[in-house]
């Protein structure tokens, strides 16, 4: 497969030949020594370090519609690791660091922007919890910076700094290191550069159910036929649990609708991610196309359908003007809902299952985008060695039985409030 | 919009109502094994399909209801009150 550089632009452009299929098309073998289910950025990342990481190249991603029609093309792109907690904390740094190299390594332009993303601050107990946040950051060498009012106002001056403000700003708190990335090049570099270590990628392919031999699970069910592998891993958030119940597993998530919008592009206006959380919830940023790309809550109750409901656009849309009242006459574009794994403490899963031969990835809640490098890189560890990467330890499926849950909102075993 | 069939208050959008989760759900007693505690606390069916659940009509009535609907169509099939949907609630 030819490499992407200025020069192979250059020969195409004059040439005028068509460029090359990006990944190939294989047919699927009778059997792989690892099979990833799910051709999202978490599979995928997953196969790609596998090969690259681990020396296991004969590894199959079964996709059940296209790469890039699920959750990975229905994120906010929001790449950030303020978290707070040990584990998560140590997890998400990790992540950052593969994605500031993420396009050399894959040699694909994943539009990396790390512009730096402000949580808003609304009170002075705000501030303080912030302080605390900021310098748990600074001790595991994540930049922070804690902002006042005078330094939001410079910095994002389209904020509402009336008296009459619904929510008063009274500072930020910054992450320099954070920013975005463009989704669908994300997963079309990790397809490519994973094909081309000899990773077979097998679009319109839906698992239908598991092989077991002696207890053991030995390979896959498909639409095309059975696959079978000595390890099977899962990587399907928001389908996790139908994944699971196939292979006779209870989890400890449930699936909820999260929606995401974008507006028609505007000149720029906005130069950071802007988070707001507390007395509710949105996130805003602008995409390079001129979009505002911005996102709330769940949708409140258990869903499948991937299709959003009215209520949530009419409080995202509240919030946007509340926050931003330059927005109130910007139109939609279009707006989408995506499944998510909503887990019982708000954090991931990279684990063995109790069931031999079969490993999970899933319950990424609102996080999974950003945490696609890490989780990759962590999921092969675990399939490659048997044994999980320190980093992701803390994230085993037994953590709920053994009460070491890992909730960073401190809201209970409630998946919908994480 | 889901539209719940309040049978106190008649038919009116969700947004009136608090999701109170699986229905399905019963806490043991006290002194049942930690497996058991576990079970309940943590583990979900996470059904794509019918799904019985806990709605509180909080701007309405504020009684709670068992509603089924399915978690793919969003369809609503069933609407009851709590306190007689679920035996011995109201012991």
């Amino acid at each position: 497969m030819s490499r992407y550089s200025a020069l192979a632009l250059l020969k195409h452009a004059i040439t005028g030949r068509p460029w090359p299929r990006a990944w190939r098309d294989p047919a699927p073998k009778e059997r792989y020594e690892a099979i990833i289910v799910g051709g999202g950025g978490h599979g995928l990342a997953t196969a790609y370090y596998l090969a690259k990481e681990f020396g296991i190249r004969d590894v199959a991603v079964l996709e059940k519609g296209y790469i890039g029609s699920g959750n990975v093309g229905r994120n906010t792109t929001i790449v950030r690791s303020n978290y707070m907690l040990p584990g998560a904390t140590e997890f998400y740094d990790f992540s950052l660091k593969l994605w500031n190299t993420l396009a050399h390594d894959l040699n694909f332009n994943v539009m990396f922007s790390p512009r730096g993303q402000i949580l808003l601050l609304h009170s002075p107990d705000a501030l303080d919890s912030a302080a605390r946040r900021g310098n748990i950051m600074r001790r595991h060498g994540i930049a922070a910076r804690l902002l006042d009012r005078a330094a939001m106002q410079e910095l994002v001056p389209h904020l509402d700094y009336r008296p009459t403000a619904r929510f008063p700003i009274w500072g930020g708190l910054m992450q320099p290191t954070a920013g975005t990335a463009r989704h669908d090049a994300v997963v079309w570099g990790y397809a490519r550069a994973a094909s081309e270590l000899g990773v077979d990628i097998i679009q319109n392919c839906e698992v239908t159910g598991f092989v077991r031999q002696g207890g053991r699970i030995t390979g896959v069910e498909t639409s095309r036929g059975r696959i079978m592998a000595a390890k099977t891993g899962i990587a399907v958030a928001g389908h996790t649990s139908r994944l699971g119940e196939m292979a006779g597993l209870r989890l400890p998530i449930e699936s909820h609708l999260l929606q995401a919008f974008v507006s028609e592009p505007l000149k720029p206006l906005l130069d950071y991610v802007i988070g707001f959380g507390g007395h509710g919830h949105f996130y805003i940023s602008q995409s390079d196309k001129g979009g505002m790309v911005f996102g709330g809550d769940l949708d409140m109750y258990n869903s499948y359908a991937q299709r959003g409901n009215l209520p949530v656009v009419r409080d995202v849309a509240a919030l946007a003007v509340s926050l931003m009242p330059c927005l109130g006459r910007v139109r939609l574009l279009r707006h989408w809902a995506g499944v998510m794994d909503m887990t019982m403490d708000g954090s991931h899963i990279i684990s063995k299952s109790p069931v031999d031969g079969l490993y999970l990835n899933g319950g990424w809640c609102y996080g999974g985008f950003k945490a696609t490098p890490a989780s990759g890189w962590c999921f092969a560890h675990l399939m490659a060695r048997d044994q999980p990467d320190p980093l992701s330890v803390p994230f085993s499926l037994d953590r709920f039985a053994r009460g070491a849950i890992v909730d960073e909102a401190g809201s209970g075993p409630t998946p919908r409030l994480h | 919009m889901l539209r719940i069939n309040c049978p106190f208050c008649g038919e009116r959008d969700h947004s009136e109502f608090t999701y109170g989760g699986d229905a399905n759900i019963a806490y043991p007693e006290l002194s049942a094994p930690l497996e058991a505690w576990i079970e309940a606390v943590y583990v979900r069916s996470n059904p794509k399909g019918p799904h019985r659940e806990r709605w509180q009509h909080s701007d309405g009535c504020r009684l709670w209801l068992i509603v089924e609907r399915d978690t793919l169509t969003h369809a609503i099939t069933r609407v009851e009150p709590a306190r007689t949907a679920i035996p011995g609630l109201m012991k």
